[in-house]
């Protein structure tokens, strides 16, 4: 890149021909679209930072302490987020407990002793990408299929909100630890072997360990995806009103994202500033988790 | 040669009995263990199947009510009325126009942004810009929801603009969602054209070509296939996309004819009639699952036709 | 030497033009191995594959117990490949396969009910790029001994042990807890080394130790090597032919073929002798041609 860079300047600035390349970079078309581009990150950012302004405005006037202490209510001004809170709490718990050791252990097998070459382990890989992209609302679906089966007569309960949920985040932890895992050079794993370490031992100790800041790193991105998401707690009938902390694997919940929604939909303005006030609260949220993640990213990956 | 005694070293030969190289500990736990890992990555083709069964099973029983010609091809879409009618184009009209303004949106801005990043942007910019697109595209799609119905519909296009449409519309679903998606489709392609060797550009620059005749002419040739990739992950994600659609756009399902009209999406529509509290087995039931499959399929489809172009770029460098 | 009338036989007639074959090479089998002395590892007729390419064929070699074997050659010779199916590190590699016999005291190594991990708590290596783990120094020593489930009675005992050892305990001993990453090369390799020797192993491998070292810290292994030798059989795969010259008992010289069709180089043994008589007198013009610089 600095080289392109320098390489080009160094064109430009031959001065005797200068004017005369008619392509040259301080062109017509040249300029424009230059101009285009700037315009395209400007139009994409500046909606971003709209979005961000207009709802701390909407919402600055309703965030307060009563957002987190207080239950839903019919009331817009004694109505808070706390259930809520607690219950993205419980059942993101649910799905990381659920979800990491099932991805890294995925994971783990098709990096490290899956024959790539057999069919088999090859569709495997195929299809945790497609799994990757698959609509959010499938999964909830999915799980309402399930319990179904079950014959779960009572859809909300955090360990169904779990499942539908981590069945969104298992593709992208197998998908970032096999990277983590990848970058993990092979001369470790030799240097291991060599001393008479079983291939087991080698990923328990020497390239797992390595690889943790890489995992953790997509385990927090896809949790915080996880947090925000309300599409399949939607199908699983999450949208109710939930005036108790929950406080089990079969307890009722609501979560933020879906108590946000609730809000939306009300009629009164009042709620909406409610919606904008928990929308900035699951924004700082998702903001620190991502900053955890790059942080860990940048502090304790290893150079290799 | 040397005949000292080992001192740290092991007693060697001659004299000492050859021990057995064959395994002295039977590594049962190892084999176990390396059994539940594999078992583990056999349970996504489980997932998969499950997703499967589960659309189906429902579906088939859906689709010996409803002919599936009636179902795909039917312009009325009213499944809780007296009179219940389940052609489905009215959803797929209203998720074909959220997802062609927001890709309208999302493929310019977000390949101008991606060029920009990779071509243009100093190494210090790009180092700012790109963990903020990360953090921006986690951004959770109920707030772009509300910021599609309270700002961009109610403030922008009725009260400044003071257009023709009611609380609803499909376009402000769709511009929303466009600058939702722009982070996918400029962090996939900005790879892409990342990966395109410095070699080629300065081949390029060589023969007298400015920075935009390389991009244009030698960069995003090069890396077409992982941006069409990401384009078409885009368009998965649109037609996929249920928050910003199941705020912004209505809950009418009609056929949508304009931009300013309100529609229900296919995915809107299951988010809607989840609602209700279907009883399990009920017709309403099974229609959430035939939606549901049919939205899986045409995702399923984009998801290939991507994954195939991600292997060709893949497969250059 | 057998196996210079064996190797000689190889550049004779036209085999050499068709692809790689051999013709005699069953009539070689019965004419034995080299006279090498109290052979720990030996090898008989090996042949490794990398699926159907064949990329070391027909090898006779005995490895003397508690000397120095170097294996030179020019590169694409096959060296490294047979210093990894010694100690079965090629079984690591997709489509690698062994034809023939390695045995070690006497007992195949590539028996069905033979143990990889095994052979490789007996069979030591220490790898071309210093490959220290990406932890303390301390936990790099002990890392082996507690795979394998070693009973140390005192750990502490072993890691300065083997730091002793590979003359590597003075330089660090106030660092131990700190990461091995933070060494010189000749230290990481060094460390290696030690790592190495603390699971205690009859034989070491090396695979051009000092290909990424200076002058400085490779004479520094060099020395060590010597006085390893004492405990340990080293068997070492080099470019550096002074290297060899240098430290080595005994040295093989190999070449490859390449095949007329495919390009693809096979290596084969020419020669296996006592250093200085490989380095003074070798009996074979390849080998005399490569030595003296011609070629290679």
């Amino acid at each position: 890149m600095t080289f392109l860079t320098t390489g080009l300047g160094a064109h430009i600035r031959s001065a005797s021909i200068r004017g005369k390349v008619r392509g040259g970079e301080h062109s017509a078309r040249s300029v424009l679209f230059l101009i285009a581009l700037w315009l395209c990150l400007f139009v994409a950012f500046g909606v971003l930072l709209t979005l961000i302004i207009t709802t701390l405005i909407d919402g600055s006037s309703r965030l307060d302490s009563r957002l987190v202490t207080e239950y839903p209510a019919s009331g817009p001004e004694r109505a808070g987020l706390r259930p809520a809170i607690l219950g993205s709490i419980w059942v993101i718990g649910v799905t990381a407990v659920m979800t990491i050791p099932l991805g890294v252990a995925a994971a783990v097998h098709l990096e490290e002793f899956a024959d790539r070459k057999k069919w088999f382990n090859r569709a495997i890989e195929l299809n945790v990408q497609n799994l990757a992209a698959v609509p959010s609302i499938v999964y909830g679906l999915l799980a309402l299929g399930f319990l179904a089966l079950l014959g779960v007569q009572n859809k909300n309960i955090v360990i169904g909100g779990a499942l539908a949920l981590g069945l969104l985040v298992l593709p992208v932890i197998i998908i970032s630890t096999r990277e983590a895992l990848r970058a993990v050079p092979l001369e470790i794993r030799q240097g291991s072997l060599a001393l008479g370490a079983t291939p087991l031992q080698t990923v328990w100790r020497q390239t797992l360990p390595a690889s943790v800041p890489g995992i953790a790193t997509g385990a927090i991105l896809g949790l915080s995806r996880a947090l925000g998401e309300a599409a399949p707690l939607l199908v699983l009938g999450a949208l109710v009103f939930v005036s108790f902390d929950p406080n089990g694997l079969l307890s009722g919940y609501t979560t933020m994202p879906i108590q946000i929604f609730n809000w939306t939909s009300r009629p009164q303005a009042e709620f909406h500033e409610l919606a904008s006030a928990g929308s900035i609260l699951l924004l700082l949220i998702l903001l620190a988790m991502n900053g955890l993640a790059i942080f860990i990213r940048n502090r304790y990956q290893q150079r290799w | 040669m040397s005949t000292l005694t080992p001192v740290g070293g092991p007693a060697l030969l001659p004299g000492r009995p050859a021990v057995s190289l064959r395994s002295t500990r039977p590594r049962h736990g190892e084999s176990l263990v390396r059994f539940l890992l594999r078992v583990a990555a056999i349970l996504t083709i489980v997932i998969t199947g499950g997703i499967l069964i589960a659309l189906l099973v429902p579906s088939i029983e859906f689709f010996r009510t409803v002919s599936v010609f009636d179902f795909l091809f039917g312009d009325r879409w009213a499944p809780r009325f007296a009179d219940a009618s389940f052609g489905v184009l009215p959803l797929v009209t209203a998720t074909a126009w959220t997802s062609g303004i927001a890709l309208l949106v999302a493929i310019p801005l977000g390949l101008g942004a991606a060029v920009f990043l990779s071509e243009y942007a100093k190494p210090g910019l790009r180092k700012v810009l790109k963990p903020v697109l990360e953090i921006l595209a986690g951004i959770p799609t109920v707030v772009f929801g509300l910021f599609a119905l309270q700002f961009v519909q109610a403030t922008v296009f009725r009260g400044v603009f003071d257009l023709d449409t009611g609380a609803f519309s499909v376009l402000a679903a769709g511009l929303v969602m466009g600058v939702m998606i722009v982070p996918t489709i400029a962090s996939i392609s900005e790879d892409a054209m990342s990966a395109v060797p410095l070699s080629m550009r300065q081949g390029s620059a060589a023969l007298g070509a400015n920075r935009m005749q390389t991009t244009v002419r030698v960069v995003f040739p090069a890396a077409l296939s992982g941006i069409i990739a990401a384009i078409v992950l885009g368009v998965s994600r649109a037609v996929g996309e249920t928050m910003i659609v199941a705020i912004a756009a209505g809950g009418q399902a009609r056929i949508v004819t304009g931009p300013l009209e309100q529609g229900q999406t296919m995915t809107g529509f299951i988010a809607n009639a989840a609602l209700g509290d279907s009883r399990v087995g009920s017709l309403e039931y099974d229609t959430l699952f035939a939606v549901g499959l049919l939205l899986f399929l045409v995702t399923l489809l984009f998801n290939f036709i991507s994954i195939r172009f991600v292997r060709r770029f893949r497969e250059i460098y | 030497m057998t196996t210079n009338t064996r190797a000689a036989s190889y550049t004779t007639g036209s085999d050499q033009k068709r692809t790689i074959h051999f013709p005699d090479e069953h009539a070689h089998r019965s004419k034995g191995l080299p006279a090498v002395p109290n052979a720990i590892i030996e090898c008989k007729d090996v042949n490794v594959y990398y699926n159907a390419f064949r990329a070391v064929t027909g090898v006779d070699l005995a490895f003397g117990s508690k000397e120095i074997t170097a294996l030179i050659g020019p590169s694409g010779c096959g060296k490294s490949t047979l210093l990894r199916s010694l100690n079965r590190m090629n079984d690591l590699i997709d489509g690698a396969r062994v034809e023939g016999s390695v045995t070690f005291q006497g007992e195949d190594i590539y028996h069905r009910e033979v143990d990889a991990i095994e052979v490789r708590r007996r069979i030591g290596m220490v790898f071309q790029k210093p490959n220290p783990f990406p932890k303390s120094i301390y936990d790099n020593i002990a890392y082996g001994p507690r795979v394998i489930g070693m009973k140390a009675s005192n750990m502490d005992d072993l890691v300065e042990e083997a730091l002793t050892r590979a003359a590597l305990w003075t330089e660090v001993k106030d660092k131990l807890k700190q990461s091995a990453f933070g060494l010189s090369g000749g230290q990481q390799q060094r460390l290696c080394i030690a790592r190495t020797i603390a699971v205690k192993p009859d034989v070491i491998l090396m695979d051009e130790p000092c290909s990424s070292l200076d002058p400085i810290a490779t004479s520094r292994i060099e020395d060590l090597m010597y006085e390893l030798r004492e405990d340990y059989t080293i068997i070492i795969v080099t470019h550096n032919m002074q290297q060899a010259a240098r430290v080595a008992d005994r040295t093989a010289f190999f070449t490859a073929l390449a095949s007329e069709e495919t390009g693809d180089r096979t290596g084969l043994l020419v020669e296996y002798d006592l250093t200085k008589k490989i380095f003074e007198s070798p009996a074979d013009q390849r080998t005399e041609d490569y030595i003296s610089g011609r070629f290679g």
